[in-house]
């Protein structure tokens, strides 16, 4: 193969393997950029409310998986 | 406001133990090389390695003063996220039972085994030795100098921390393999792929709230409020995977 090819699938892969996942949380990053100006009040917590998506993001995915892997 | 301790001490750390585990699984295919081909080749390929890899850094190091730190920030930030997050949801798999431990026993035996394959050796210069080591260092240390950017770019001051941190486990592990000469298999790697996951999700979650102007409650101090939030949430995460794997596997 390629080693060039070799080498940026190495990268990529050091970020994603696997890809809803990986588009998650690029899709909550998004939401918070989109929504933090709107928050008025409750900016205050804008950093806690992108953390407790990403939580929410990495326990959905975990669970995904384990139930997938135990239904194969 | 000056950095403090809450990003010096975790930067050395974070960077410590990330670098430890991707340096311990180098030497393995290290050592698998040079017992079976010869120390020479392997341990130049293995120097040569972190010589591009130095020459990587300078040339990043420099680039990175152009850019604006917010840009940086949101960059670095997203990027740590996801490679992260990856980290943690593999780690939090493994203590699960869902897939398998890493097991550096069981690579130095594979490694071996690979290298044994490729026949007699040459007399002074074993190519495949040199490409073998040289390919591990690299691809291991790649992680390595990402993590260090990763953590040390986010804030002025925490390069030189984060830098000591991975040059520290760089020494640590490459003492042990000279003074034992085979692989670290009992060093907890598992458990430390579980607290580097933990260490750089929450940096990563930092960094990008502060590219987005995000605000934190308690300033720089929230860093350690989101090491031990990631903390909980992925030890508690461990047995809700495993009833789940158990509920669905048990449904007949």
């Amino acid at each position: 193969m390629n080693p060039i090819k070799t080498i940026l699938r190495e990268i990529f892969g050091l970020f994603v393997d696997d890809g809803t996942f990986a588009l998650a949380i690029l899709l909550w990053l998004f939401v918070v950029r989109t929504l933090s100006p709107h928050l008025g009040n409750a900016s205050a917590w804008s950093g806690p409310i992108l953390f407790f998506g990403l939580a929410l993001i990495l326990i959905e995915s975990a669970a995904r998986y384990s139930r997938r892997r135990t239904l194969k | 406001m000056g950095i403090g301790w809450a990003h010096i001490g975790t930067s050395i750390t974070a960077s410590f133990l990330a670098s430890l585990v991707e340096c311990v699984e180098a030497l393995t295919v290290v050592l698998a090389v040079g017992s079976v081909r010869g120390w020479r080749s392997a341990l130049i390929g293995s120097a040569s390695a972190i010589a591009v890899l130095l020459l990587i850094i300078a040339a990043l190091g420099t680039a990175l003063t152009h850019i604006p730190l917010h840009i940086l920030q949101l960059t670095v930030g997203t990027l740590l996220l996801l490679f992260g997050l990856r980290w943690l949801r593999k780690a939090i798999l493994r203590a699960a039972g869902l897939i398998p431990l890493h097991d550096e026993a069981a690579a130095f035996s594979k490694n071996t085994a690979a290298m044994r394959q490729h026949g007699n050796l040459p007399a002074a210069w074993d190519k495949i030795a040199f490409a073998a080591a040289f390919n591990i260092t690299m691809l291991e240390g790649t992680e390595v100098v990402f993590i260090v950017i990763a953590i040390g770019a986010g804030r002025a001051g925490t390069l030189l921390p984060a830098s000591l941190g991975a040059v520290a486990a760089l020494l640590v592990v490459t003492a042990l393999g000279f003074i034992l000469h085979r692989p670290l298999a009992r060093v907890p790697e598992n458990t430390l792929k579980f607290i580097v996951g933990v260490l750089l999700s929450a940096f990563g979650t930092f960094w990008v709230g502060e590219g987005l102007h995000l605000q934190w409650p308690a300033a720089d101090w929230s860093i350690l409020a989101l090491i031990a939030a990631y903390l909980l949430l992925a030890l508690a995460t461990v047995p809700l995977c495993r009833n789940r794997s158990q509920t669905v596997a048990s449904i007949p």
